[in-house]
């Protein structure tokens, strides 16, 4: 039987959307899948050393479930920001969902390669020391040598 | 049902049962039974898919007060 492969392409920064890529690896790896992710514009956040400013904002996010209906004059208040993020971290522990680093780990112990855009890294000054050691740099072309001959590709 | 090994996956959500089911497979050895117990009750459908993906047997699954329950036999 041949490996199945799956690429991803990481463009999200924020807490909600960092999630996908780290649970659609990891399940993937766990299934013998050859998985490669592709991070590129904010989805480079998710490849810092330090994941706690990956936050999540109620503010151009309707949908998000809020306790209490919130205006979007009250969603603007300085320190909104940082605690729907603390209020969404404790329901994810509330709810045994694994955080970002422990997803990254598993995604990294189960040999995901991460490749992070290098025209992205050198457009937003990206320091390469704040991002975890593990990760290779690439451009478009690179990625398309792995994603073209994937079974999965997905754009997040 | 006689088993081997056993990983309490209680407590955890998607996809950690499945990973870490995954994890405790791979130090057995063939055709050795590992024991799983669950509270996401979307490992029902998940323990199933892993088991056709990977070749590994799903010798039985059930609920017992709220707690799922899979035998897994390593392929």
């Amino acid at each position: 039987m041949t490996t199945k492969k799956m690429a991803i392409i990481a463009t999200k920064g924020t807490l909600d959307m960092a999630y996908p890529p780290f649970i659609l690896a990891s399940t993937a790896a766990a299934l013998g899948y050859e998985v490669q992710i592709f991070f590129t514009f904010y989805g480079l956040q998710l490849l810092r050393k330090d994941l706690s400013d990956v936050k999540i904002s109620p503010l151009a996010n309707p949908a998000m479930p809020m306790p209490v209906p919130m205006p979007v004059m009250v969603q603007m208040l300085p320190g909104m920001e940082s605690m729907a993020t603390m209020m969404m971290k404790q329901k994810l522990a509330k709810h045994g969902v694994a955080s970002l680093e422990e997803l990254r780990d598993l995604c990294l112990e189960a040999d995901v390669k991460f490749i992070a855009c290098q025209m992205t890294v050198d457009l937003f000054e990206f320091d390469k020391s704040e991002f975890i050691d593990n990760v290779e740099y690439g451009g478009a072309t690179m990625f398309m040598g792995f994603a073209g001959d994937t079974d999965v590709c997905l754009f997040i | 049902m006689n088993f081997d090994k056993e990983f309490d996956a209680s407590g955890l959500n998607c996809p950690l049962p499945i990973i870490k089911t995954k994890k405790s497979l791979t130090d057995m050895e063939s055709g050795k039974v590992l024991k799983v117990i669950a509270t996401d009750c979307g490992a029902v459908k998940d323990m199933q898919a892993f088991a056709d993906q990977t070749g590994n047997k799903l010798l039985s699954s059930t609920e017992e007060g709220g707690k799922y329950i899979f035998f897994m036999q390593k392929k």
